[in-house]
């Protein structure tokens, strides 16, 4: 195959970019919110903490006042990949996540000490 | 096409168990899973698995391959199954395998029949029906250096992504790509290319290239998000006197810092807003490391001795 002529392409740091809605998160990941409240309830991800005052006034923390980074898209993908992958629960899934995320953690750590 | 022993990717004898396939089969998924596994091949490795899986959980289609395998020599790489081999199997027609087969050897589609070019599902899991999909994301690791962050830069990378062609074929297909790198990214962080992914079925977009960035090991630098961390060794004598040093900053200049007297071998000297820049700019901490003169030299020993001597000073006074 030739490739076409090679163009510079950028890109956006996916944890800097805008946040998603609830609405928008479903839209972006194709699934319904149920499974999206399904993940937040289980941990797999966790909507962005807003502070207390704006919450009363919102009426509470409900999920139709919830956002989210586009990190978390990339966290639910990969929980519903082990999900199914290695038939484990999405409780299961959550820990495995939180799991991975220390060792990655501890390995930066270990870097700075070699 | 190339004889696969299925036996051998799942580790198990040939004589082996359906429960022992199973346990074999999830213990090795763990290990390879592509999100669990650092090893670089881990996502060929689970495809294998998987394939090799697919046959021998399914006793028929296991005694379908054993006898197969009975016809096969070792070394023989142009593999072709005898022309009747499935007249006591009915493996044609779709619907017999209930996994998605496209990711499957050319070996196993030409066993057991495949989709090649037919299905086609998004990695977000989608359940829409209708004819046009999103493309599937593709993702991939980076190495860059950490010049690269600080003064961002532009990477090649080639991919290898199927294309889908006018008779609805799937091939494979090289690409380059030029991607720029942000200034001031992190380990860790992902860069999105919006619509640089799979193409979609039916028209549908194309998915997203996510690119996870890890760092190459740095000669004098190390990082902590976005602080970046220099060890500076400093002589006794500065370190209790204090002085001024000049240290190299990841932009290739040198700055002066001023050591302040009584600085403990560990001690910190931040530089507030140097780091990996950005948003919120990371700092530079340039560390100090007491470097000790060797005692061989005659002058050091004696200064020592000196210092030994008449000087008061119990470091471990505190142990006690």
């Amino acid at each position: 195959m030739n490739s076409k002529k090679v163009s510079i392409v950028s890109g956006y740091i996916l944890e800097e970019e805008s946040v998603l809605t609830l609405a928008e998160f479903c839209q972006t990941f194709k699934a319904p919110a149920e499974t999206i409240i399904r993940m937040v309830d289980y941990g797999v991800i966790t909507p962005i903490e807003k502070n207390k005052d704006e919450e009363s006034t919102a009426g509470g923390n409900t999920s139709r006042h919830w956002s989210f980074h586009r990190s978390a898209l990339i966290r639910a993908d990969k929980a519903l990949r082990l999900k199914y992958d290695l038939g484990i629960n999405l409780a299961g899934a959550a820990l495995a996540l939180d799991l991975l995320d220390e060792i990655q953690n501890l390995r930066t750590k270990l870097n700075q000490v070699r | 096409m190339e004889y696969k022993d299925y036996y051998k990717i799942l580790g198990v004898k040939k004589n082996a168990t359906q429960d022992e396939i199973k346990r074999s089969y999830r213990k090795l998924a763990r290990k390879f899973h592509p999100d669990v596994s650092k090893e670089t091949d881990a996502e060929v490795k689970f495809k294998e698995l998987g394939e090799a899986y697919e046959v021998l959980k399914d006793p028929e289609k296991r005694e379908a391959y054993n006898q197969l395998g009975s016809n096969w020599k070792a070394g023989q790489s142009g593999f072709k199954p005898p022309p009747d081999w499935e007249q006591n199997f009915d493996f044609s027609g779709g619907g017999y395998t209930q996994g998605s087969t496209h990711d499957y050897s050319s070996f196993f589609e030409d066993l057991f029949g495949g989709s090649r070019g037919a299905t086609y599902h998004s990695s977000a899991g989608s359940n829409q029906g209708g004819f046009q999909s999103k493309g599937e994301n593709i993702r991939a690791r980076v190495m860059i250096d950490l010049e690269d962050s600080f003064n961002g830069s532009t990477q090649s990378l080639s991919l290898q992504s199927p294309e889908i062609n006018e008779q609805g074929q799937v091939l494979n297909k090289q690409r380059t790509l030029k991607v720029k790198i942000p200034k001031g990214v992190k380990e860790g962080q992902t860069i999105r290319l919006a619509k640089q992914g799979n193409p979609g079925i039916g028209g549908g977009e194309r998915g997203d290239l996510l690119l996870e960035i890890a760092f190459n090991p740095h000669k004098l630098y190390t990082l902590d998000g976005k602080d970046i961390y220099l060890n500076v060794p400093v002589a006794p004598w500065e370190a209790t006197l204090g002085t001024k040093i000049n240290v190299p900053t990841p932009d290739g200049k040198k700055i002066g810092m001023k050591v302040p007297p009584d600085s403990q071998q560990g001690r910190k000297l931040r530089l507030k807003g140097k780091g990996l820049p950005g948003k919120n700019a990371g700092d530079f901490y340039v560390v100090l490391q007491v470097a000790l003169p060797p005692s061989s030299n005659t002058k050091v020993k004696e200064l020592n001795e000196k210092m030994r001597d008449e000087i008061d000073f119990n470091p471990r006074s505190y142990l006690f």
